[in-house]
């Protein structure tokens, strides 16, 4: 093999590796924090609603996932404008990423909900507990202590996904990727470093939702 | 110059659709030979083998698709093979598959009770009769339904390889919203023929699911 490795061209270009790493663990952040609620809030209807709502929710989820993300991405953003509504790249994003977590999720905390044994929530009531007593402590904190593994480890999937909006030019860690490799032609080298760098940002994660596991799920 | 949508598009949108279903026969087929593989080294006695197996889907499933797609377009020109769009999506494709199922048939493998392993070798079978008519049949059954699931995902994700120019069904779409400039229209469509394909899948994986809960 003749070739040879040359990382000192990219990772001169720090600047735009760091800002594009900023702004992939913001699109993380706010995806996962929005896709939570609307998870839970479409879980919630999944399993306790009237049977009208129930089937709106089983249609969102099962829409968003049998359809690809970015083609999600692109409707949302090549596709809303010439309904006349514009939306910057990074909004685009985060709309789509979120709809699309928010789905995931959904699904996730439904199995959930199902997990917890009628029996409990009977136990709960004859207890003297209140209705939202009764969600919280029984429902809603086992559940979620049931899926806690499925549900962080999509959350690993869904920053590794973040990627996906470099498509539409959003200044993301991969997109920094792509504007060195335009710089510097070394488009091997750059595309390791990216790689190394979600890799190393997913351990974390990982890493960082054991030890949430530990605080959040501690019996007193 | 511009034109209008038409039932043409439409056709050539739907034709498109063989090479989204090639690439991930495609994959299947080299992703189920590492799959084996990374199955077989995970659920081995062997430590190393173990370590191997988890290091290589850790890696695997901690680096974005994108990536590893042109980690091998530009690795491979590297390495000296220029090769075109599809070999690289083809390689890229089945390490990412490989991964995935070997984790799941890895999981299926580890499921099967120790007892079934000693009553097996209780009855004077030899390991790979134990594995062939003793493990390997049960575990298939618990293996099958996550396999199905994994399906959707790979023809789903099989839509990153428009990006290194290989005409599938989400390249197609862009190439058709260039020349109509109606990319509502088109890739709604688009959208739509995704979900015809992966929709009768998933509610496959799911019924396969309810079937093997009732005989456990």
């Amino acid at each position: 093999m003749s070739y040879r490795f040359q990382f000192r061209d990219v990772l001169a270009q720090q600047d735009a590796i760091i800002d594009g790493l900023l702004m992939t663990l913001q699109l993380t952040a706010g995806t996962i924090s929005l896709g939570f609620v609307i998870g839970l809030l479409v879980a919630s209807v999944l399993v306790y609603a009237k049977p009208w709502a129930k089937t709106m929710a089983r249609v969102y989820v099962e829409v968003i996932r049998n359809t690809p993300l970015i083609v999600q991405l692109f409707l949302i953003f090549f596709g809303l404008p010439s309904l006349g509504l514009k939306l910057d790249v990074v909004t685009a994003s985060l709309i789509a990423l979120t709809v699309n977590l928010g789905a995931y999720t959904a699904e996730i905390v439904r199995a959930g909900f199902e997990s917890i044994a009628k029996s409990q929530i009977e136990a709960g009531i004859s207890l003297g507990l209140s209705g939202p007593q009764v969600f919280r402590h029984v429902v809603l904190i086992p559940a979620l202590k049931n899926v806690y593994p499925s549900l962080t480890s999509q959350y690993v999937l869904m920053m590794l996904a973040t990627s996906v909006v470099s498509q539409i030019s959003a200044a993301d860690l991969f997109h920094a990727g792509s504007i060195i490799q335009s710089r510097t032609f070394r488009d091997f080298e750059v595309y390791t470093v990216v790689a190394a760098l979600y890799l190393a940002l997913s351990l974390l994660m990982r890493g960082g939702f054991s030890v949430c596991y530990r605080l959040l799920f501690r019996r007193p | 110059m511009m034109r209008e949508l038409s039932v043409l598009d439409l056709a050539y949108l739907v034709i498109a659709m063989r090479w989204t279903v090639l690439l991930t026969l495609l994959a299947l087929v080299g992703g189920s030979t590492i799959g084996l593989l990374v199955a077989a080294a995970g659920a081995s006695r062997q430590a190393p083998l173990r370590h191997l197996a988890r290091a290589y889907v850790g890696a695997v499933q901690g680096i974005p698709l994108l990536a590893w797609l042109f980690i091998f377009y530009f690795g491979l020109a590297i390495l000296g093979y220029n090769v075109p769009p599809w070999v690289a999506a083809t390689v890229g494709y089945s390490v990412y598959a490989g991964a995935f199922l070997g984790e799941i048939w890895r999981g299926a493998l580890v499921s099967i009770p120790k007892t079934q392993w000693e009553a097996a070798l209780s009855i004077g079978l030899s390991y790979a009769e134990q594995l062939r008519y003793v493990i390997i049949p049960q575990a298939v059954r618990v293996a099958i339904p996550p396999t199905v699931g994994f399906i959707v995902q790979l023809i789903k994700n099989t839509s990153l390889a428009a990006v290194i120019g290989f005409v599938e069904l989400t390249r197609e779409g862009q190439l058709t919203t260039a020349a109509t400039f109606q990319p509502f229209a088109v890739y709604l469509i688009v959208a739509t023929l995704y979900f015809c394909l992966c929709y009768p899948l998933a509610r496959y994986s799911r019924q396969l699911e309810g079937r093997l809960r009732v005989i456990r």
